[in-house]
């Protein structure tokens, strides 16, 4: 019997004790041990291997397909456009972007055809074989050439999607500023290098229809796509989430596509077809982190209050559409900083460029957006010639103030406290004292930098609303307890922290509960695994479900309202032997006051913020002009710290991929095709390069999220980039406002400050 | 042994102290072999090119990739894979402190960090913090940032030590 | 994974002199494979030419360092982890020791072969400028007997090496006679470990009499192949190590090599990384000196 429970909140009599200790991972023992099975490690008798034939060109039009003699192609199945049983796109909010290449190319690595033979080896071989002859079309790389519209790729205009947000009235403040500071700042291409890579099966039969398993965030966003690909119905289509090595939002769209091509296969093959992209592959054709480039223009008063600014803020959404729209919007959001702006005017918009689609990872716009901001803000002091701590300190925003979006501070947050506590923990002054008597001389120049920032948890706006997730949680017949959700593990923690949560919502031992692996045919749509809402939000609703089991219990005569662990699973076992199932679901309801407009894009953007001060310390070597974090402290205020070892693993590993953002990481585009997809040319940290990363947490509580949590899984991303930047202008003396800043650049810097210098200093004519 | 184009040849090597025969292309990469001949799933393939250490083995006591190894050179070695590690006894304490330390979050690269850590601590039982870095230099992580897989290795040092 | 092993063919010699002598009798038609840390990451990529692979590693012949009065014949097949591991090597010849330490992770040193990194002829390889200050006379074998090849010879251009089809190296050999240099090793890469350089320096310098007395100076990355700078050495042999020479050694290094652009790096870069090097070498062998 199923019980909807509605938004109940969750009243402790007790003290917790299960949420906030740092259970052990509910998976762990099977990753220790090399038990965990991962796509490619599953294998289906009659299984054959699937290929895909990709674009060699960025755009044109397919002329021919020659398929070379010397392969034996009756022993391949080949799928193309034309077989498509339903529709040929990958179902997300537009549908502009083809399973299959019907006639156009519009990014290099496009697939165009997909081959399937038992014989894992002979597939490359045939991929080979295959030419296509293109007419090539004009081609577009860059937001710069999109933008001048030379040449139209995608729409009417190469723009997927704008926002505007005014607060104020800006254009009255140019008129009465000190000072008026103008940025521009650029963020490079991402990629997410989980060390998975990704990978399907997909078997078809008449009577049971489609299954797909794989290495992916969100089950039904593939259902979704599945069933408009091969035309079937809700239920003819069922995913299921394998152990996943690493995902970062890689894998939240990518894998529809994956799925749709090994499905295709597996319809017409009539076995299961796996397919799984090598890493070469893998960095070359799927999804990665929109470039950016952020224009700011601010009015500033002599003291260093921020008047007022215009932000012009562009993304790279690569050829398609895809979910360009949401990362936008969430970029656009941020835009503005932990900051008071009195007026502003953010104008942002995604344009298309003929590279593969961009798309979610980590920070998911954020990271763009705040990497600029609090790059300016530095700017903005060195131009009033006070501090980057000072020009924070006056401007944050404070409980009662509203953001950029008229989202109105209802918690009682101090920046200017957590500002002081970051420095104190980073021996701020001190160091920097230090190095400014240090960098007279010597090889090395060694500085500070601070990001300040916020990372809206949850879906923007109205988004959990559309959402309206469902999560269940039943009584098993041993007397435990087993979630049902979508969300998915990939090692941010989903599995431990929602039994944690129900456990401690029912009173139970850690170990009473259990979560089910996600099967769409199985578990109800908690919502996709993305936007650092897994806790919070799906958190609050697996502790309703789990009330509403205690409840029927209760109801049912079986179990006191005060009672032992003991006591519940006799309880739940002699309830299910009596019934056969004992299940209760929980749907998201929108919280009382939450408003958003989506029109004019204001009112509460997000349900709740987390806040945070990042300080780094780097050193640059002036022999080699590389950048090395020797120290970082990370401070955040999360809400409630669920599970500290996890929460901390978190932290760490997300700023280890800031710093990867911010000094190593880069891809080198060539003709709209990443030319350093492998793992020995696209490079991230090895632990002999991760710093000490110290990190702290503050607890304010979320009235809106589970036990007072927040979101912290993106959190992380969103200063590194722009400590670490600030820090090595602070060492250096030279502005920088492009990530990834690697030693070339760092170099070309220096040697233009140094003739710079040379060119003022030396008398004409000398030497 | 002589092999021609095409022909499968026997390979007799110990795999996790069982003899084991396997007939293959003496080209099949190792990784490919353990994990599809002998169904020993639980080394992975990250990269294919030797950078990423998600196929870390140990062949005759010595760290190494084994998507860069031909079977065909695997010829009567002794090889131990994460199966083997984890059925070793002498690899409890690691295994304990990965899951008290966090050192595993997606756990594809678990394997390779275990194997590599267990090859660190036979050779180096105190091994100092430069010397842990050093040791799972060549097996990289993305989610954990590898702070703690370091202070899961120092801790199962610790423990190791203290017994 | 890109290949198709059914499409090789693999032998394992008994001795280095069958070895040799398959070469001779099939010329052209077997691509020798030691520790596999190049050939095979062309093979999974799908880009390896050969398809006939002659397997000798662990040849004994070939991996065993032996230990002579006046040199050191270090067999071509010996890994980097053999390298770093040998007491002689580590304190003799600490440029190629800590040249092996660079080279990959653990893993990548327990297979990497010295033969292997010279045949491989990559100009970014880590220790190959330690073989040209140290003078390594190269040991090479056939069917036809042994030769010996001075190393500086053994480049000819970008990946074109001294080293018949038939040929195998069989080892490096080094005089035992640096103990009186000081000795300085830089490499440059995109992070800490596990990268390909960008820049790799090995230097060995002594002073006499206040003067330097002998000065070797090679480096990878900075042009087709690893070069030594007989250019720089001759202005700095017999000048005091005073700010000018020094300077002056750095320009003149910069103007020896020829760095290019590619996916790692720039030209620039390397030039300027260059100059430095030789700089900070020059005046940590002037340091030296003064505390001597």
């Amino acid at each position: 019997m199923a019980v909807f429970v509605h938004n109940g909140g969750v009243s402790n009599s007790r003290t917790p004790h299960i949420v906030g200790c740092s259970t052990p991972r509910k998976e762990g023992r099977d990753k220790v041990s090399g038990r965990a099975r991962y796509i490619d490690d599953l294998w289906f008798p009659n299984m054959w291997y699937g290929a895909t034939v990709r674009s060699r060109i960025p755009r044109g039009r397919i002329k021919a397909i020659r398929f070379a003699p010397e392969i034996a192609w009756d022993e391949f199945v080949v799928v193309s456009a034309k077989e498509i049983p339903g529709r040929n796109y990958i179902a997300l909010i537009e549908n502009d972007q083809p399973c299959l290449v019907d006639r156009v190319v519009n990014h290099p690595e496009e697939a165009i055809l997909l081959v399937a033979h038992p014989d894992r080896h002979a597939l490359p071989k045939a991929v080979a074989a295959v030419s296509i002859e293109y007419e090539p079309l004009q081609a577009v790389f860059t937001i710069e050439q999109s933008e001048q519209k030379d040449e139209i790729i995608w729409g009417a205009d190469n723009t997927f999607k704008s926002f505007l947000i005014e607060k104020g009235n800006v254009d009255s403040v140019w008129a009465k500023a000190d000072y008026i500071v103008e940025g521009e700042y650029f963020t490079g291409a991402q990629e997410q290098l989980y060390i998975e890579t990704q990978g399907v099966i997909a078997q078809f039969d008449a009577e049971r229809g489609l299954t797909v398993w794989g290495s992916l965030q969100c089950p039904y966003y593939v259902h979704k796509a599945l069933m408009a690909l091969a035309g079937l119905p809700e239920d003819k289509v069922r995913v299921v989430q394998t152990e996943t090595g690493g995902a970062f939002g890689g894998k939240e769209e990518y894998p529809s596509m994956i799925a749709a091509h090994a499905s295709l296969l597996a319809m017409k093959a009539g076995r299961p077809i796996k397919i799984i992209y090598d890493r070469g592959e893998d960095m070359a054709a799927t999804t990665k982190r929109h470039p950016s480039r952020t224009r700011h223009r601010t009015a500033v008063s002599k003291d260093g209050k921020i008047l007022g600014g215009e932000i012009e803020l562009v993304i790279d959404g690569g050829a398609y559409l895809t979910l360009s729209p949401v990362v936008l919007s969430r970029a656009t959001i941020h835009a503005g900083g932990p900051y008071y702006w009195p007026h502003v005017r953010v104008r942002s918009k995604a344009v298309a460029t003929n590279t593969p689609p961009h798309g979610a990872f980590r920070g998911f716009g954020a990271p763009q957006a705040l990497f600029a901001i609090e790059r300016h803000v530095d700017r903005i002091a060195r131009t009033l010639n006070l501090s980057p701590v000072e020009i924070r300190r006056r401007n944050f925003l404070r409980p009662g103030q509203a953001t950029t979006t008229e989202q109105v501070i209802d918690e009682s947050i101090d920046l200017g406290q957590l500002l002081d506590r970051a420095l104190e923990l980073a021996d701020y002054d001190a160091k920097r004292k230090r190095f400014a008597k240090q960098n007279r001389r010597g090889s090395e120049r060694k500085g500070m930098g601070i990001a300040a920032f916020l990372h809206g948890a949850g879906f923007t706006g109205s988004g959990e609303r559309y959402l309206s997730s469902v999560v269940g949680v039943e009584g098993s017949a041993d007397g435990g307890v087993r979630i049902l959700v979508s969300s998915t593990e990939f090692g941010q923690g989903t599995n431990t922290v929602l039994c944690q949560i129900a456990a401690e919502a029912l009173g139970l031992g850690y170990e009473d509960v259990t979560i089910a692996q996600p099967d769409t045919m199985e578990v109800p749509n908690s919502g996709p695994t993305v936007a650092s809402r897994t806790a919070m939000v799906v958190g609050k609703l697996v502790a309703s479900a789990a009330l509403g089991v205690k409840q029927t219990l209760v109801g049912a005569g079986l179990l006191a309202e005060a009672y032992t662990a003991k006591q519940f699973r006799a309880a739940c076992r002699q309830y299910v032997a009596a019934h056969g199932a004992l299940r209760s679901l929980a749907r998201y309801q929108q919280p009382e006051g939450v408003f958003w407009d989506d029109q004019k894009y204001r009112g509460e953007a997000y349900a709740a913020f987390a806040w945070a001060i990042y300080v780094a310390e780097v050193a640059v070597d002036l022999a080699t002009y590389t950048a090395r974090v020797d120290d970082f402290v990370a401070l955040q205020e999360i809400g409630r710290v669920m599970n500290p070892v996890l929460a901390r693993g978190q932290i760490v590993g997300g700023v280890t991929q800031g710093i990867g953002f911010a000094l190593y990481e880069k891809v080198e585009w060539r003709n709209g095709r990443m030319a350093n997809n492998q793992m020995t040319n696209y490079i991230i940290p090895t632990s002999a390069d991760v710093p000490s990363i110290r990190v702290f947490f503050e607890e304010l509580g979320n009235r809106h999220g589970a036990f007072g949590a927040k979101g912290i899984g993106e959190l992380p991303m969103d200063g590194p980039a722009p400590a670490v930047v600030n820090a090595i202008e602070d060492a250096l003396g030279i502005p920088f406002d492009t990530v990834p800043l690697l030693p070339e650049s760092i170099f070309e810097a220096v040697r233009m400050a140094a003739s710079r210098a040379s060119q003022t200093h030396s008398p004409a004519g000398v030497r | 042994m002589t092999t021609n184009r095409g022909a499968k040849c026997e390979i007799s090597f110990l795999v996790n102290g069982e003899r084991r025969i396997v007939r293959v292309y003496p080209m099949e990469r190792l990784l490919d072999v353990l994990r599809r001949e002998l169904s020993l799933t639980g080394t992975k393939e990250g990269c294919g090119e030797g950078e990423c250490g998600a196929c870390s083995v140990l062949i005759d006591g010595r760290l190494v990739d084994s998507c860069l190894i031909p079977v065909g050179q695997a010829e009567g070695a002794e090889i131990t894979t994460i199966e083997g590690v984890a059925a070793n006894p002498r690899s409890s304490a690691l295994s304990a402190a990965f899951l008290e330390c966090g050192g595993a979050q997606c756990g594809i690269c678990t394997p390779g960090m275990m194997v590599a850590a267990f090859h660190l601590l036979d050779h180096k039982p105190t091994p100092t913090m430069d010397d842990i870095r050093e040791g799972l230099s060549g097996n990289l992580c993305r989610c954990t940032g590898y702070l703690q897989i370091l202070e899961a290795v120092v801790e199962a040092a610790r423990r190791t030590t203290a017994r | 994974m890109r290949a198709d092993p059914a499409e090789y063919e693999f032998r394992t010699p008994a001795s280095l002199k069958d070895a040799v002598k398959l070469l001779a009798e099939e010329p052209q038609a077997w691509l020798p494979i030691a520790g596999g840390t190049d050939v095979m990451v062309q093979f999974a990529a799908g880009t390896l030419a050969a398809r006939k692979l002659l397997n000798i590693w662990n040849l004994p012949e070939l991996r065993r360092i032996e230990v002579l009065p006046n040199e050191i014949r270090i067999g071509a097949g010996s890994t980097y982890a053999d390298l770093r591991g040998h007491e002689v090597v580590a304190r003799e010849f600490s440029l190629l020791a800590r040249a092996a330490s660079w080279t990959g992770g653990i893993a990548n040193q327990n297979r990497g072969t010295l033969g292997g990194n010279i045949v491989n002829a990559s100009p970014a390889a880590d220790s190959l400028p330690a073989l040209l200050v140290y003078e390594a006379d190269l040991v090479l074998c056939s069917a036809h007997g042994e030769r010996s090849v001075p190393y500086v010879n053994f480049h000819k251009g970008y990946k074109q090496i001294e080293l018949a089809p038939d040929e195998l190296i069989r080892a490096v050999c080094l005089r035992r006679c640096f103990s009186g240099y000081f000795s300085y090793a830089r490499k440059v890469g995109a992070r800490n470990a596990q990268a390909i350089s960008k820049v790799c320096m090995a230097a060995l310098g002594r002073v006499e009499n206040g003067a330097i007395g002998d000065v070797r100076i090679a480096l990878g990355s900075v042009a087709p192949v690893p070069i030594r700078l007989p250019e720089t050495e001759r202005t700095l042999k017999g000048k005091p190590l005073d700010h000018d020479v020094i300077a002056g050694a750095g320009r003149a290094a910069v103007a020896e090599t020829r760095p290019i652009d590619d996916l790692r790096s720039t030209a620039r870069y390397r030039a300027a990384v260059v100059g430095n090097l030789v700089v900070e070498f020059l005046q940590a062998l002037g340091g030296a000196n003064r505390h001597a």
